[in-house]
């Protein structure tokens, strides 16, 4: 099962969250704004380097790039990434 | 050779027809591959070799089958194949987009005990039909490897290979995934009968228990035979027999009750592991233009000068009417009250009505930009603009959010001082507070729009824009001078929720209207009129005498301007222009309110009157240092209130005056120098 980062996965794809792996007050935010382990989230926009659009549930969430290379998703059709 | 073989793994491809199964077939065996027929049948045999490092897979393909019953040729070989010839692995290749269909194969695989690995085939299909299929979590319901592939496009085969290695090396080990249990009407007749099976050595050997069990429910004409012939086979088919007829009492044909429960299974397997249907919403539509790439920025940008466009437009002659109006009431009331102080005070051509009615003639314009501006806010669009313009912002050193406490301050930089708030780390907040006032507000818009259309005539829009562009560009530059000197350190983490869009209330947007913009008329009828009022006492009183003087020259306000006048000499300012950008700290207004008055003229004539004092370089100069000096006093005590500090509020004004006059200076020098 391998672990990416969520600014991995491309426009459309589904994944599922499965750490944050970022400094307390990030994570909390984050888990706050219902990115938790265990959530399916969906990759609205990721295109250059600005930040990416996804869709947890009902809510849509903007994340700068870097903050999406710290939160590691397992992708549902993931292979060669 | 001979140890070529010992490595060699049995694999048998199982599906439905029209999966890819022949597609996959393909790949792995490429040119290794021999067509043949089944012992005996007239059903095509494929076989084939596939290498990988020192491991050699032999590959068989089973026909294409629905289920594994006993009624088809296709059937009875595939089924026989892996109970007689046990293959180390069976791929069974499941058409993703037809899930529930095809695991329905998938578990009489598992309960005849095969060795499974699921080839998610057609996954590319599926999710353009809209479905989602996690294939872990498939994985995990059924407890064998999931691999998802896309054949004709040979995605997922190496990964596929990779697995029929791993598990056919272990060959040894438990196979046929979780026991998957059926309702318990059901499951109680294969548990009974799977008891009596797992006494009888022979056969536990040859067949899989449970799935004897099953197919003696089922009434499997192949399978009673073949058990007639094994000791002991007799005494179960017999046991076998009762507990169908019990069964079918119970509940019907026991063949259509097995099918049910198996069917059963798999639908709640399939609503575990299939997403739901993603629908494109009105709001995925708006996102995908709004947030484009390269039309997100250029849309922005579009909407700010829109948005500008509809307030000038369509404010423009509430403007006029209320100028007019004002300028006919000051000459109407002229001598009304036979008190020359008094009525040069207030009416006439240097009286507050002039200045207070050139202020308040803008405040439709006002008025009409918060309308706007609420429009925004309540679409759904502000968070759209923090999103495209993160890039942008980050590079800047400022947080993506702080685009809204942007946009807000040209309304009026006091709430868009409070709407930091949204920015969630401390120095970038800090830097969005110091660097807000530079936001053109609508106070300072009332004293630029009025000078604008007398100096720069059909240029008028263009020298707004540039003042406008201005600001946020020496914004950028203190932002990024404070990131780097006071606020070091990375911005900080762009997390920001996107509303759904809406359509905007123009209800709502004309209370929000009123609440921001009445403010102003509060402003014109307090602060402004109080300002206006102290100007006027000392614009009539004489500097030497202390008494009621009518020229302005004379005046306690002209000592007090041309005292400062060496300072401001370099940017070509008289004493009028000091005093109202001195009074204009009270309230920017003012400084309009106040040129109206020293210059003895309405909302009408004060820009043509200026228009003859100065040239359109030097009144330019002006403007940018109204724009960009120390905030009003609202916003001063806002900065003081938000950032708790006297330091950085001090700072803010400190900076503001030094970069105004710098500003205004190199305006006024290189101006000349070029356009002389």
């Amino acid at each position: 099962m391998n672990l990416i980062p969520l600014a991995f996965l491309s426009e459309g794809q589904v994944g599922t969250v499965v750490e944050i792996r970022a400094g307390r007050g990030l994570t909390e935010r984050l888990l706050a704004m219902g990115i938790v382990p265990g959530a399916k989230i969906r990759v609205l926009k990721s295109s250059g380097p600005g930040p990416i659009l996804v869709e947890i549930g009902q809510t849509r969430i903007a994340l700068g790039r870097g903050v999406a290379m710290k939160v590691m998703v397992r992708g549902w059709n993931s292979w060669p990434i | 050779m001979a140890h070529m073989k010992d490595k060699m793994i049995k694999v048998a491809l199982a599906g439905n027809p029209n999966v890819g199964k022949s597609v996959i077939f393909n790949n792995l065996t490429g040119a290794h591959q021999h067509v043949g027929n089944w012992p005996g049948k007239t059903v095509d045999k494929k076989e084939g070799f596939h290498r990988f490092d020192d491991k050699l897979i032999y590959i068989v393909d089973l026909p294409g089958t629905y289920s594994l019953t006993a009624l088809s040729v296709e059937e009875m070989i595939a089924r026989d194949y892996i109970i007689y010839e046990k293959p180390d692995v069976v791929v069974d290749i499941v058409d993703a987009s037809n899930l529930e269909r095809n695991l329905y194969l998938t578990m009489q695989l598992m309960e005849l005990g095969a060795n499974v690995i699921i080839a998610l085939n057609k996954i590319d299909l599926a999710e353009k039909a809209g479905m989602e299929i996690d294939p872990r979590k498939l994985e995990e319901e059924l407890g064998v490897p999931v691999i998802p592939t896309i054949a004709p496009k040979k995605k997922g085969m190496k990964e596929l290979v990779e697995k029929i290695i791993e598990l056919g090396e272990k060959r040894s080990q438990a196979r046929g995934g979780k026991m998957l249990r059926y309702e318990p009407s059901v499951e109680k007749f294969i548990e009974r009968l799977q008891g009596e099976i797992v006494s009888k050595e022979k056969l536990v050997k040859l067949f899989n228990p449970r799935w004897v069990a099953i197919k003696l429910l089922e009434g499997d004409e192949d399978v009673i035979r073949k058990l007639s012939e094994i000791e002991g086979g007799k005494e179960i088919v017999e046991k076998g027999a009762k507990l169908r007829e019990k069964m079918s009492m119970e509940l019907g044909d026991p063949e259509v009750a097995i099918a049910d429960a198996r069917y059963a299974v798999i639908k709640s397997i399939v609503s575990r592991v299939v997403g739901e249907l993603k629908r494109l919403t009105a709001s995925d539509l708006l996102d995908n233009v709004l947030l484009d790439k390269y039309l997100g920025i250029p849309i922005f940008f579009a909407i700010l000068w829109w948005w500008f466009q509809m307030a000038f437009i369509g404010s423009a002659p509430f403007c006029d009417i209320l100028g007019d109006g004002f300028a006919a009431l000051s000459n109407a009331l002229t001598g009304l009250t036979g008190h020359p102080f008094i009525d040069y005070l207030f009416f006439g051509e240097y009286g507050i009505i002039q200045g207070i009615g050139a202020v308040l003639s803008f405040v439709p314009l006002i008025m009409l930009l918060y309308f706007i501006l609420s429009l925004l806010e309540d679409s759904g669009y502000m968070a759209r603009a923090a999103f495209v313009m993160e890039k942008a912002m980050r590079k800047m050193g400022l947080s993506g959010r702080t685009i809204i406490p942007m946009i807000m301050g040209f309304g009026c930089n006091v709430p868009a001082i409070y709407a930091t708030r949204i920015i969630p780390e401390e120095s970038d907040r800090m830097i969005a507070i110091l660097t807000n006032p530079l936001m053109l507000c609508g106070a300072r818009l009332i004293f630029f729009s009025a000078i604008a259309a007398a100096f720069f005539g059909a240029y008028a829009g263009d020298i707004l824009f540039s003042l406008y562009a201005l600001g946020v560009i020496l914004a950028f530059a203190v932002a990024i001078i404070l990131r780097k000197t006071f606020f070091k350190g990375e911005v900080s983490p762009f997390v920001l929720e996107l509303p759904a869009y809406q359509k905007p209330s123009f209800k709502v947007a004309a209370i929000r209207m009123w609440d921001r913009g009445s403010m102003y008329l509060r402003k014109a009828l307090g602060v402004i009129l109080i300002g206006l009022l102290i100007i006027g006492i000392l614009t009539a009183t004489d500097a030497e005498t202390f008494t009621f003087t009518t020229d302005p020259e004379r005046s306690l306000v002209a000592a007090l301007g041309k005292s400062l006048a060496p300072i401001f000499t370099p940017l070509n300012w008289d004493w009028r222009l000091i005093v109202a950008m001195i009074f204009g700290f009270v309230a920017k207004e003012i400084v309009l309110g106040a040129s109206a008055m020293l210059y003895g003229a309405g909302e009408e004539e004060i820009a043509s009157k200026l228009a003859n004092l100065y040239n359109p370089i030097d009144m330019y100069g002006y403007m940018t240092f109204i724009l960009i000096y120390i905030p009003c006093i609202v916003t001063i005590a806002a900065i003081r209130q938000e950032t708790g500090s006297w330091k950085w509020t001090i700072f803010t004004v400190a900076y503001g005056l030094a970069l105004a006059y710098i500003i205004n200076l190199l305006i006024v020098t290189l101006g000349h120098l070029v356009l002389g």
